[in-house]
């Protein structure tokens, strides 16, 4: 594990800074109803269809915890590591905005839900471990809309009171390629999970960025900036790289940097400053004296361990031990689980002589492009598992050479259609009658005796021309391993 | 019957369901009485006409299993009733109409009450004079220009003078049980989870109680046997096994023992509470049952812990007032603007001060000097009273340090004003119940208070010893109708 030939640094003259970056993320809680309300919390509804009274903050309301998001927290600690702590207390965030009816945030502050743990990334030159400060169960706001109308803004409740956990990470990590990995590891384990859908273009998934730099082989942290909400990995690394850049220059001209909350311009691609230290909130955390602490019994956790499904790193473990694959063959295959849903079930379609390399071949290589291309999830693949399965079949018994099988897996496309019945009916079988393919040679020799010849006094490169030869008058469908060897004997 | 508003609850139950009464007469009398009684100023808004026909509709089909069958009702201002204004005694809710019902008043309609009206209090029930009340300050009955206590003043002066024949109120630091002590009626401060506080504007979370306020012991425990229930919707609520305090309430206490501490013994007391106090012990001894000394140690932390406490909650409950949702909405140049003009107007002199205050409590560098010692010395005062319940099944003191005192006297006295509380507010801070009940006059004829307080969820306790003494005492409120038209 050579570190140093991928070490992400910022270069200037004789200097070099590395960059030391933490994460916030918030991520949507998978529920049907908000933390503290019954209302619903579907995507894309219409503005403040999903808002209750309590959810309005009405005089008089009062919230009730939702238990099954207290679960999916607990679910989610255990995804990655962490220690649940049985007793957890809400607190009250308290700032004025528009679109924060109560006033304050219920979050929790000094008592999370969820101690530290740690979560491991698979990168070029090895694993890397990070740790995890926290996760915390909060609310969130509601949505102010601000270029409905020239003079006024429009506030949508629907997200107020939506369950977020708030995943905070050690500053462990190093480069905007570190990130990105963490990034779709912690959304990997929370699918895995079902505890949040990871869609970060509806918002499920957003971060907090913290960055700071410091001289390559200092072991004082620099001072840092926040850049709030971004949401998508590719901003993520783009505020990063800008706002380390940013922090180098100014240590190079000598000038200090000043701890701020920043934002991210995506349109400019750079961070701007939006308040400083001096400015920031004092957001008189208390606990919520509308809600007591929340204690969690050994019993409800061990309940909740015994329900958690095989999570990727485990998965991927099994994969290696048990179908003999590559490391970077199963982390493709366990990142996302309805990849490894789909692969394993092909894997036990394939019954008892399966060939597992040429099935993840093809599961990476054809059935991916096609995803691709379709900009399909392979949740949604044209071609179901069993059909694929039967395909790889084909190919591994001999039935269809592989480049039949392309022929075929195009025709499968189009409405799952059995491999076994387009070869049948297409009449693609292979070849593999020695005798029939011999006196196919036999010709094909005869008709081109001065190659023949040629071929026999030294220019290899022919065989390759009577192998094209074969392969056109069987119209494709002979087995290419059967002409190879019939015609090293015949030449 | 011309009587018909001096009677109890309990007669007024019995006359229903005997028949001798129908609840329209009921209502009808209370109305009246009600629309006489302008000069106590004890309404913010009344719902008559809609009463009168409930209550003609309850004659119609008439259902004497509840328990209180078609009896007219006028309630704090603090709880939310369905499409009627809900103001909470401040003009930054005085276009409020709510949607919904608070659990404490629906208990109450279940039970087949019928609502006349909303009863003045304190601003968001911060005061002990319903002197800051937007809607201007309450009357009392027992003098003119006396004030009647708070911050359910409304309450306390429509049942001492007869306008309802019982009432709720809320409790926060002695908002029931010192009104109560000033206007010479019965009160009481249930354990804390025992009322849901489900729909009823917050103060302060950790310590609001609603309770009954009646002319006698026996309406109110028929009344708190009413509001009492468990509520999932409050998660502080609690499901303890309540019981049935109307009817299993005795005057037998023999053998009780009750705790007299030392520390409510203050300077500058005036003499004649101390002698009510001590006609108290011998009432108590009376009955059969036994008074001990003890010791609450850290009784004088009390009003200071309570003053950073409440205040921080509430700069917190009362940050959903901002002009956005609902409410009195000020126009402003943009939305600080807007919150600063909403608030400064909205709100009063005497609530801002508690915003002001809670919001300095809670800031970060006094924290933990000041809410967090708090919670801390909270926690001790709950410890003092748990110590005492090993030795006594209830503790008697004093309601307030002094009688009622004229409109206008303390309010450019706070601290003055904030003492009125100094018997009442332990409670709170310890979660228990307490009642007040009226046990003598001063010289100038005022009503004095003596309080018991309970172990928690003992409130079945209490009511019995306050029914034991008050059968000794045998109180007689001097209501002179000064005020009627």
């Amino acid at each position: 594990m050579s570190k140093k030939d991928s070490e992400y640094l910022i270069n200037r003259k004789d200097n070099q800074y590395e960059v030391v970056i933490g994460l916030e993320v918030h991520a949507q809680v998978l529920s049907e109803s908000k933390l503290f309300s019954t209302s619903a919390t579907k995507f894309g509804a219409e503005p403040n269809t999903q808002v209750s009274l309590v959810d309005a903050a009405f005089p008089g309301m009062l919230p009730v915890i939702n238990e099954f998001c207290v679960k999916q927290a607990i679910k989610t600690g255990i995804g990655l590591n962490a220690k649940i702590n049985k007793r957890s207390v809400f607190d009250r965030k308290n700032y004025f905005y528009a679109d924060l009816p109560q006033g304050y945030q219920i979050s929790q502050f000094k008592d999370p839900i969820v101690g530290e743990g740690k979560v491991i990334l698979d990168m070029p030159n090895g694993q890397k471990e990070v740790g995890i400060e926290r996760l915390h169960l909060e609310q969130d706001a509601g949505k102010s809309i601000h270029d409905l109308d020239p003079q006024n803004t429009f506030v949508d409740l629907n997200r107020s009171g939506v369950a977020l956990m708030e995943i905070v990470s050690k500053p462990d990590l190093r480069s905007p390629d570190e990130v990105n990995a963490y990034i779709k590891k912690l959304r990997s384990i929370m699918r895995y999970l079902g505890t949040c859908d990871g869609n970060m273009q509806e918002g499920s998934l957003r971060a907090d960025v913290n960055v700071s730099v410091r001289p390559k082989g200092s072991k004082e942290f620099g001072t840092r900036c926040e850049i709030k909400n971004v949401n998508s990995i590719k901003f993520m690394q783009m505020a990063i790289e800008y706002e380390a850049n940013r922090q180098v220059d100014l240590i190079e001209e000598g000038k200090t940097i000043d701890q701020e909350t920043r934002l991210f311009d995506t349109k400019k691609n750079e961070t701007r400053s939006m308040r400083s230290k001096e400015d920031a909130h004092d957001y008189r955390y208390f606990p919520d004296p509308d809600l007591l602490p929340l204690e969690i019994s050994e019993k409800f956790i061990e309940k909740l361990k015994s329900d958690i499904p095989e999570l990727p790193d485990d998965k991927k473990k099994r994969f290696i031990e048990e179908f003999k694959l590559s490391s970077y063959e199963a982390n493709i295959l366990v990142s996302d689980i309805d990849t490894a849903k789909y692969f394993e079930e092909v894997v036990a379609k394939m019954g008892k002589n399966k060939d597992i390399k040429l099935a993840v071949n093809w599961i990476t290589g054809e059935l991916f492009a096609v995803l691709n291309s379709k900009s399909l999830e392979i949740s949604q693949s044209p071609v179901s598992a069993k059909n694929f399965a039967i395909l790889i079949n084909l190919i591994k018994n001999g039935t269809i050479s592989g480049k039949i099988a392309k022929t075929v897996f195009e025709l499968m496309i189009d409405g799952d259609k059995d491999p076994q019945k387009i070869v049948e009916e297409k009449g693609l079988k292979q070849q593999s009658d020695p005798k029939a393919l011999e006196a196919l040679i036999d010709k094909i020799i005869n008709d081109n005796r001065e190659k023949a010849i040629e071929y026999k006094q030294g220019k290899e490169k022919l065989f390759g021309f009577f192998v094209g030869q074969a392969m056109k008058a069987s119209g494709g469908k002979a087995n290419p391993q059967l002409i190879n060897e019939i015609l090293k004997k015949k030449l | 019957m011309s009587d018909i508003t001096k009677q109890s609850l309990t007669e007024l139950v019995e006359n229903i369901k005997n028949k001798k009464l129908s609840s329209t007469d009921v209502t009808k009398a209370f109305i009246d009485r009600s629309e006489k009684s302008e000069k106590l100023n004890a309404y913010i808004t009344n719902d008559f006409t809609s009463a009168l026909d409930k209550a003609k509709k309850f004659d119609q089909k008439p259902n004497f299993d509840f328990k209180l069958p078609g009896i007219p009702m006028a309630v704090k201002d603090l709880f939310c009733t369905k499409n009627i204004k809900t103001t909470a005694g401040s003009k930054i809710l005085n276009n409020f109409i709510p949607t919904y019902e608070s659990t404490v008043t629906e208990n109450i309609w279940n039970e087949g009450a019928i609502l006349l009206g909303k009863l003045n209090c304190d601003e968001f029930a911060m005061g002990s004079s319903n002197e800051t009340s937007f809607f201007g300050n309450v009357q009392s009955p027992i003098d003119k220009n006396l004030v009647p206590g708070g911050s359910s003043g409304g309450s306390a002066s429509a049942v001492a003078g007869q306008l309802t024949p019982v009432t709720i109120g809320t409790d926060t630091g002695g908002s029931i049980r010192q009104p109560a002590s000033f206007t010479g009626i019965v009160g009481l401060k249930p354990t804390y989870g025992s009322c849901s506080r489900y729909g009823i504007v917050a103060f302060a979370s950790s310590l609001d109680q609603a309770g009954p306020m009646a002319q006698n012991v026996k309406d109110c425990a028929l009344l708190h046997e009413v509001i009492s229930s468990y509520d999932p919707k409050d998660s502080t609520s609690i499901d303890f096994k309540r019981n049935h305090y109307g009817k299993e309430l005795t005057n037998n206490i023999k053998g009780k023992k009750i705790g007299i501490p030392k520390e409510y013994r203050v300077d500058g007391m005036p003499k004649e509470i101390e002698d009510l106090w001590q006609k108290g012990i011998q009432y108590i001894k009376d009955c059969g049952a036994e008074t001990i000394d003890i010791s609450l140690p850290n009784t004088s932390y009390a009003l200071p812990t309570y003053y950073i406490v409440a205040p921080a909650e509430a700069s917190s409950n009362l940050a959903r007032y901002d002009g956005v949702k609902y409410g009195f909405r000020a126009k402003g140049e943009n939305l600080i603007d807007m919150y600063e003009k909403t608030r400064s107007e909205g709100f009063g002199a005497e609530v801002q001060r508690r915003i002001m205050i809670g919001t300095y409590v809670l800031s970060s560098g006094y924290y933990d000097a000041y809410y967090l010692k708090a919670q801390k010395v909270r926690k001790l005062i709950k410890n003092d009273f748990d110590e005492a319940y090993k030795k006594v099944d209830a503790i008697l003191t004093p309601s307030t340090p002094s009688s009622a005192f004229k409109i206008g006297e303390k309010t450019n006295d706070p601290v003055s004003m904030y003492l009125n509380d100094i018997f009442t507010v332990p409670v709170n801070l310890a979660g228990l119940p307490g009642i007040s009940i009226p046990a003598g006059h001063d010289s100038k004829g005022y009503p004095l208070g003596l309080q018991i307080i309970g172990k928690a969820f003992d409130e079945q306790n209490i009511l019995n010893i306050a029914y034991a003494m008050e059968e000794k005492i045998n109180f007689k409120n001097k209501i002179t109708d000064w005020w009627i038209k």
